[in-house]
């Protein structure tokens, strides 16, 4: 493939896709009789148009990376990941709960090791047991992952409002020491954000994945069970292994962004702190097409409708933009591989 | 190649014609010195037919009566009621409501940030230190809480004199504390007019999903029906939903919560323990209006008339005279402070 043909082909498809969801937005803002100019404006000048608005699409973004990463991962090896919805409320709730019981004064740095595993833990053992039931039993991931959601988030609505929590409020304790800095703490304009230094855990988390997925041999191993198991087992790759590996290793990831909120932001474990999250998750990974670049990527298109969903709320209901985001999966889901079939087919007929 | 490029652009054509639109009715950035009113909901949302309703309908008598222009914003996620006030707050509001106690450290922190803007939450909880002294909001945010016990006790009354049995039944949401002064009031109610009756009392679980379960509502309220009870109190959101349908079911009566519930089940409530947030959310904007907003905690109970019990045409032939005689001295007697209602288990 020629350098302009791989161009072509990364920036078109989304690019269609993102002009497709554009004019359908158009015509919803229409439909409740406001301005599309203006709400566009609107929403554009409260997330990427002054810093506090840049910062919250910069949290958002960082736990839906996470959540992005952990549903891309299963894609890649052929398997549907539901629960990242609950595996990072059970990371968020198992960091939360190590930080009640260190004890205060511990600096962040030698923390920080302590919370990544143990929101990793908390979310990979919420994985894992799909995993192992996919793979000694057959039972298929995406009802298990499901109903596991229902089960983990009920147990974690009943621990944080009946056991451990402040009384007259949803939440933990503060955690005792460990708390990572926000980042309007190093910049100012940044004041009032969300957006903490979890978000350097993501990158790394990103990065380090990718080196995992295309550099390693067990990365290929796993990509090679998602493309065709039977092959793979033919050539001598332990499917079921993968399997249930793929799957902690996927609630581990989930769980890390628990540590967004937790350690981040307001340094508790609160019922209902990432909703919705793990779901959008799906949506990130389908639209970044499973590769932690597009993910990154589309991460932060979704946490941009959400957080200016916020900002145009006072001209169009909040409903829109989760419409606008439902728009924007199906534009990506069907015509990225139609506008890519049709580029090929016009290289072909010039080739001839 | 080419047919995807002329389709590409007559996208973006379409997108920039699109955007030049602009529709009569659109909304025009405001000016004027009109109160500018900043609320945001609790994650029900509005459509709950309880408190984001009840705020709701304060602010829309505001902007008819006192002119106030009012921006809503919903959240969807944790982090979202922060950024929801703050977007409101940075936009220069005079007021920023959160409804809901779980707006309560948002709150807090934001009216130390906006020390110009009022702030004011409904059902704010405020804290104890360690001396169990009461912590004052500061001093631009305005508390609006409500003596939910001090109505829930008149609604006991009445259930223990009409229900014509020695049984009478509760139903509660989340248990919680929030949701244990509904029913410690109500059980008081009941017990000062009738000493020997036995209330049941029973939750429909221990985490906010019990506010949307109309299934366990109707499966709690058939039981204690079953049970002899002909009266039930629930405090518990839509769940209650389920226990009206088990009143229509059953033919028994059913008591609602928060805003008058009688059209869930026509016939069937016996009145309902209404909560004055819109009253309190309309005070909070016209005290701003008025340039006399001060923080501080408000309460509004029987004598501010933030609680009460449903007695209209609807469902006055439910109610003799003699009873609602007899709640009406019971409330002199509150409002009068000779019965003090408890609040807490």
């Amino acid at each position: 493939m020629s350098r302009r043909a791989a161009i072509e082909e990364a920036v078109l498809p989304p690019l269609v896709a993102l002009l497709l969801a554009a004019v359908v937005g158009d015509l919803l803002i229409l439909s409740f009789g406001q301005s599309p100019g203006a709400v566009f404006q609107l929403l554009l000048e409260g997330t990427w148009g002054n810093a506090y608005g840049f910062g919250q699409v910069l949290y958002k973004a960082t736990t839906l990376v996470f959540t992005g990463l952990a549903v891309g991962l299963g894609l890649r090896a052929g398997l549907f990941n539901i629960g990242a919805e609950s595996q990072l409320a059970a990371g968020g709730f198992c960091a939360a709960l190590i930080g009640i019981l260190l004890p205060a004064g511990i600096p962040a740095l030698l923390c920080l090791p302590i919370y990544v595993l143990a929101a990793a833990l908390g979310g990979g053992i919420v994985g894992a047991v799909p995993g192992v039931l996919k793979a000694r039993f057959g039972a298929h991931e995406v009802i298990v992952t499901i109903m596991l959601n229902f089960i983990v988030l009920a147990l974690l609505n009943y621990l944080t409002s009946a056991k451990i929590h402040v009384p007259d409020t949803l939440h933990t304790p503060e955690l005792k020491s460990g708390a990572l800095p926000r980042l309007g703490d190093a910049f100012a304009p940044f004041h009032g954000s969300a957006a903490n230094s979890t978000i350097l855990l993501a990158i790394v988390t990103a990065v380090a994945l990718g080196w995992y997925l295309f550099r390693t041999r067990r990365g290929f191993e796993l990509r090679a069970v998602g493309l065709q198991p039977h092959a793979a087992e033919y050539a001598g790759v332990n499917v079921a292994g993968v399997t249930w590996r793929a799957l902690a290793v996927s609630g581990a990831i989930a769980g890390l962004g628990g540590l967004n909120y937790v350690l981040g932001y307001k340094h508790y474990y609160e019922e209902g702190f990432a909703t919705g999250a793990g779901f959008l998750g799906i949506a990130v990974a389908l639209v970044g097409r499973s590769h932690p670049v597009g993910i990154v990527l589309a991460a932060l298109l979704f946490a941009t409708l959400s957080q200016g969903g916020l900002a145009v709320n006072a001209l169009v209901p909040k409903q829109m933009v989760d419409v606008l985001q439902a728009v924007v999966i199906l534009a990506v889901s069907t015509s990225v591989p139609e506008v890519r079939r049709l580029l090929r087919g016009a290289r072909r007929s010039n080739d001839s | 190649m080419r047919k995807l490029l002329i389709f590409v652009g007559v996208l973006l054509a379409v997108h920039i014609a699109l955007l030049l639109v602009h529709p009569s009715g659109a909304a025009e950035p405001p000016t004027g010195d009109a109160v500018d009113v900043g609320i945001v909901f609790d994650m029900g949302g509005r459509g709950d037919k309880s408190f984001n309703d009840g705020a709701y309908l304060g602010a829309e008598r505001a902007e008819k009566e006192l002119g106030a222009r009012v921006r809503f914003i919903e959240p969807g996620e944790g982090s979202d009621r922060e950024a929801g006030l703050r977007l409101l707050a940075a936009e220069g509001m005079d007021i920023v409501l959160g409804v809901g106690f779980i707006f309560t450290d948002d709150l807090t922190q934001l009216a130390k940030e906006y020390p110009n803007t009022d702030f004011a939450g409904v059902d704010f909880s405020v804290g104890q230190d360690k001396n169990g002294r009461i912590i004052q909001p500061p001093a631009n945010l305005a508390a609006l809480k409500f003596r939910e016990e001090q109505g829930s006790f008149l609604v006991g009354a009445l259930a223990a004199l009409v229900g014509n049995s020695k049984k009478v039944g509760f139903v509660g949401g989340m248990n919680f504390p929030l949701i244990h002064k509904f029913e410690v009031g109500y059980i008081a109610g009941v017990k000062a007019v009738c000493p020997d009756c036995e209330v049941l009392s029973q939750y429909a679980g221990v985490t906010p999903e019990a506010f949307r379960n109309p299934g366990k509502g109707k499966e709690l309220a058939l039981s204690q029906y079953q049970q002899g009870v002909n009266v039930i109190f629930h405090a518990s959101g839509s769940t209650g939903l389920g226990v009206f349908e088990a009143a229509r079911q059953t033919g028994k009566l059913a008591i609602g919560v928060d805003a008058d519930q009688f059209n869930e089940a026509p016939g069937y409530v016996l009145t309902s323990m209404v909560k004055g947030v819109d009253n309190a959310v309309y005070d909070a904007i016209k005290r701003v209006k008025e340039k006399r907003f001060k923080g501080g905690i408000y309460q509004y109970g029987l004598a501010e008339d933030g609680v009460g019990y449903v007695y209209d045409r609807n469902n006055e032939k439910l109610i003799p005279p003699a009873v609602r005689a007899r709640l009406e001295a019971l409330k002199r007697e509150i409002i009068a402070g000779r019965i003090v209602v408890p609040s807490t288990k």
